[in-house]
């Protein structure tokens, strides 16, 4: 069963959009700011998709989306590190920082020029139910990568402060990347299956999108060596736990309360 | 860490972006509508921002977007001069002539 799978890709969906919905009332301009709140509107419906098509397969008559999302805890989810980031670059834990939008907007392009191709796959997945939700979801991962695309572009080939701090976000960013290709039994028993994707098979793909784009900006494409983060097998940075106790704290304090 | 996060609360955006009209059609219509107005920094940028804003509720199957500052606007002030001359000329409305019912519904 490939139950981690869909909680990984569903995980991935959940946390990156409750990372953005972060910037609601804060964007850069009015327009910006409904733009980040529809992309995290997108993710959370991904991501509900997902965790109802977990609770049908498991049919073991308590698992629902609300349990997935707010009754786990850390080492329960499996997205990549990278999407739990706060909005800044490196700080040490506990470290309060504002919301730097360059950074926002690198990881929505590293993440959804990877999403773009791993629906392409799996819009032909074996699981007819997860081919469905990859055919919807292609169609947001790309609008997402066009608006994210459009950012780095810009930022890199704007002004002196704006390229700054674009590439000081990639440079931030880029090393997590590695945890997209790095191999895990969850995701090569899936792809084994024919259900999931091999991300493997995309890097070069994904390679081509990061380094046409980094070019149009003007950056130079940082290298991705050094640590290689686990967040997709349970074991995660410092800071999930904080999105976490924001994200469920009202779930836990009103157990089954209903609208 | 954060000496380039900008400090003061004003949105720089409004300032520096210049404004755009939006014109949307929708799925029914054959005419673009004009929907409203946003900031953007250009054409292309101003049509990613209108698909956000004016087109969430599938309000639409294409946009255009044009410079407010290439729109020449009659002024409010000469509305009597342009507009109140028609108000008394109700023959200019086609509705006192016969129609033959072989003609059918116009």
């Amino acid at each position: 069963m490939h139950i981690d799978y869909l909680l990984h890709l569903g995980d991935n969906a959940l946390i990156l959009g409750q990372r953005n919905a972060q910037w609601c009332g804060y964007g850069p301009a009015l327009e910006e700011d409904l733009a980040l709140a529809n992309n995290s509107l997108d993710l959370l419906g991904q991501a509900r998709l997902l965790y109802q098509h977990v609770a049908q397969l498991k049919n073991d008559g308590k698992t629902s989306e609300d349990l997935l999302a707010y009754w786990r805890d850390v080492p329960d989810f499996r997205n990549y590190t990278m999407l739990e980031l706060p909005h800044c670059l490196a700080l040490h834990p506990g470290a309060v920082a504002e919301r730097d939008f360059a950074v926002t907007i690198g990881r929505n392009f590293l993440y959804s020029a990877l999403m773009v191709l791993v629906w392409q796959a799996l819009a032909t997945s074996r699981d007819a139910q997860l081919a469905a939700i990859a055919a919807k979801s292609l169609k947001e991962a790309s609008y997402h990568l066009e608006h994210a695309r459009d950012w780095v572009v810009r930022l890199g080939d704007g002004t002196d402060a704006s390229h700054m701090r674009m590439q000081a976000a990639l440079a931030h960013l880029m090393p997590y990347t590695q945890e997209f290709f790095s191999a895990s039994p969850m995701e090569t028993a899936a792809a084994q299956a024919g259900v999931g994707a091999d991300t493997s098979l995309l890097k070069t793909q994904w390679d081509g999108l990061v380094d046409d784009t980094v070019r149009a900006a003007t950056l130079q494409r940082p290298a991705s060596a050094g640590f290689v983060s686990t967040g997709k097998l349970g074991v995660h940075s410092e800071h999930l736990g904080y999105v976490l106790a924001e994200m469920q704290c009202l779930a836990r304090a009103h157990p089954q309360a209903v609208w | 860490m954060n000496v380039h996060v900008a400090k003061d609360g004003s949105p720089p955006a409004l300032k520096d972006w210049p404004l755009w009209e939006v014109f949307v059609r929708s799925k029914q219509g054959l005419e673009h509508k004009h929907c409203g107005s946003l900031h953007a920094s250009d054409a292309a940028h101003a049509l990613h921002l209108a698909r956000d804003i004016y087109t969430r509720r599938q309000e639409g199957v294409s946009i255009w977007v044009v410079p407010s500052k290439a729109i020449t606007a009659s002024n409010p002030d000469d509305k009597p001069a342009l507009f109140d001359p028609a108000a008394d000329k109700i023959y200019r409305h086609p509705t006192f002539y016969d129609i033959p019912d072989a003609v059918g519904h116009m």
